[in-house]
């Protein structure tokens, strides 16, 4: 088991981890911080759409549903 | 909202300014999107609405009135949002009535379900006024989550009142309008205010003092500095607007220098804005500490489970085309004998019209035209349409209700995407499916003989 920074596709189905950088900008990015999405932060991948894209995210006690393009952009500090 | 004879006609056009006239109190309704804001104001005010959208925005906006203990309130619906910093339509809106709107005081509903997030809006809100009534809405949800909460703790860290309500049953809503008539009659409190990091504080102690004395009454002078800091140009504007002059210029000169000094220490407008976000969301979870308790709830764990069956990889499409399928077959099979009976009704009344007519002696032509050419294409289109729209919508109304919706579009989204569109419009999709459907039974429905538009 080593911490690692990865994107936050590299996430597994209930797996959790905490947020390190948002490299998203613009609008996608202020939608993030509305939702708390902030450094320090903990997600947990629920599970995958059928086609793989969108994923679902438990985020500060809601279901949010990402595509896969914006959360290359979001680095996550995870146990692997 | 429905129509309402004021919402309507050369009334549509009034703008949704805060009226002002003796004793008129004004009270602006904030919050979340989809925390039931809506049936919050819809119980309150019942009928006495006035919807309209925001001047100059494509924004929608309501009004509605109530009267408690004999004093009249108008109630103005905010557009739903999660933040006032003016990064959309809606936040603008949302803001500048909160600022410029005259307001005697402003409900922020919550979603007790996620309460952290939407305190977020909270603090906000009570950074820009102070007579604040937090609604804390969607309490029985809550409850059915397992979430209890000590809305009295919350109530004395914010320093406001803050009221649980289930606005679809109506509980909790006399207490909020108890606490509403408390907050316009009462002096302003001193509520619970966001601390930011040191440097930011620091800059905002040098702004205020020099922009107190310029601004209008009512906006806080800490907050305003805040925001001219964060580079908000709306709000500087208006601000401009309304004091202008070289006192302004000195403030906006001054303005610069501090962000100059902030860049020196690192903190670029980005940094700035995701520092002043992230004591937002800080002080949120800070507050929310002891306020919320989820209890393990057998219905989550079940919610879960059901989702692993609707939203999966194996059983995701297989379950929604089913489903869909389903609903689909009910409205076109189940909608054959009511169509059937209505046109058989309705043909029936055409004939004894046409007799009725016809003893009058018109010219042929009139009869044609009236009687086959209106009232018969009107009989035909009420026959096809009615029943399955009367049948689809209820059950449509069913899946969103249940929650089903944002699923199908969490399924969907990807073959959308393809299609450069996103997983919402799979409602579109359906209704465009049944609103085809009286031209694919010409064939063989039972009202065939009345789709043939040649003459016979």
């Amino acid at each position: 088991m080593s911490h690692q920074t990865v994107p936050l596709t590299a996430l597994l189905e209930g797996q959790t981890a905490k947020v390190q950088l948002l490299r998203v900008q613009g609008s996608m990015r202020r939608r993030l911080q509305d939702l708390g999405v902030i450094q320090g932060t903990p997600i947990q991948c629920l599970q995958r759409s059928p086609a793989g894209d969108p994923v679902a995210y438990r985020i500060r006690g809601t279901t949010i549903a990402l595509r896969q393009r914006d959360c290359q952009d979001i680095l996550v500090e995870a146990n692997f | 909202m429905g129509l309402t004879k004021g919402s309507t006609g050369k009334h549509a056009v009034a703008q949704p300014a805060a009226p002002k006239g003796e004793g008129q109190r004004t009270i602006a309704l904030a919050g979340n999107p989809n925390v039931g804001k809506s049936t919050v104001f819809n119980a309150l005010t019942g009928l006495n609405q006035h919807t309209g959208n925001w001047p100059g925005k494509t924004v929608s906006s309501a009004q509605g009135t109530y009267v408690f203990h004999g004093e009249r309130y108008t109630l103005v619906d905010l557009p739903g949002t999660y933040s006032l910093m003016a990064h959309s339509a809606e936040e603008e809106v949302a803001r500048d009535f909160l600022c410029f709107g005259g307001a005697q005081a402003a409900v922020v509903v919550c979603d007790a379900t996620c309460l952290e997030r939407n305190l977020n809006l909270v603090l906000q809100t009570l950074e820009i006024t102070p007579r604040v009534v937090v609604c804390v809405n969607l309490m029985d949800e809550a409850q059915k989550k397992g979430i209890s909460l000590n809305l009295l703790q919350l109530s004395r860290a914010l320093k406001v009142p803050v009221v649980g309500t289930s606005a679809r049953s109506g509980k909790g809503l006399a207490q909020l309008m108890e606490q509403v008539e408390q907050a316009v009659r009462q002096e302003a409190p001193a509520p619970y205010r966001p601390a930011y990091d040191a440097p930011v504080e620091a800059a905002i102690a040098e702004l205020q003092p020099r922009l107190a004395p310029l601004l209008p009454q009512n906006i806080p002078s800490r907050w305003a500095a805040l925001r001219l800091l964060l580079g908000d140009e709306v709000l500087s504007d208006r601000l401009a607007s309304r004091c202008p002059g070289p006192d302004w210029e000195a403030v906006r000169e001054e303005t610069c220098q501090l962000q100059q000094t902030l860049l020196e220490e690192g903190l670029t407008p980005q940094a700035l804005q995701d520092g002043v976000v992230q004591s937002l969301v800080t002080q949120a979870a800070a507050l929310c500490e002891g306020v919320v308790l989820q209890a393990p709830s057998p219905q989550e764990a079940r919610e879960r489970q059901l989702d692993r069956i609707l939203t999966s990889r194996r059983t995701g499409i297989p379950a929604m085309v089913l489903l869909l399928m389903g609903i689909l077959w009910l409205t076109i099979v189940g909608a054959n004998v009511p169509s059937q009976l209505l046109g058989d009704a309705l043909f029936w009344f055409q004939d004894q019209l046409s007799a009725w007519f016809l003893a009058l002696n018109p010219p042929r032509w009139l009869h044609d035209m009236l009687i086959l050419g209106g009232y018969r294409t009107l009989a035909w289109v009420v026959s096809v349409m009615l029943p399955p729209m009367a049948i689809f919508f209820p059950l449509f109304t069913l899946l969103e209700d249940l929650g089903y919706l944002p699923r199908v579009a969490f399924n969907l989204d990807h073959c959308f995407q393809m299609a450069h569109t996103c997983g919402k419009q799979a409602l579109t999709m359906c209704l465009v499916s049944i609103w085809m459907r009286p031209g694919s039974s010409v064939g063989h429905g039972s009202l065939r003989r009345d789709w043939s538009f040649s003459p016979e």
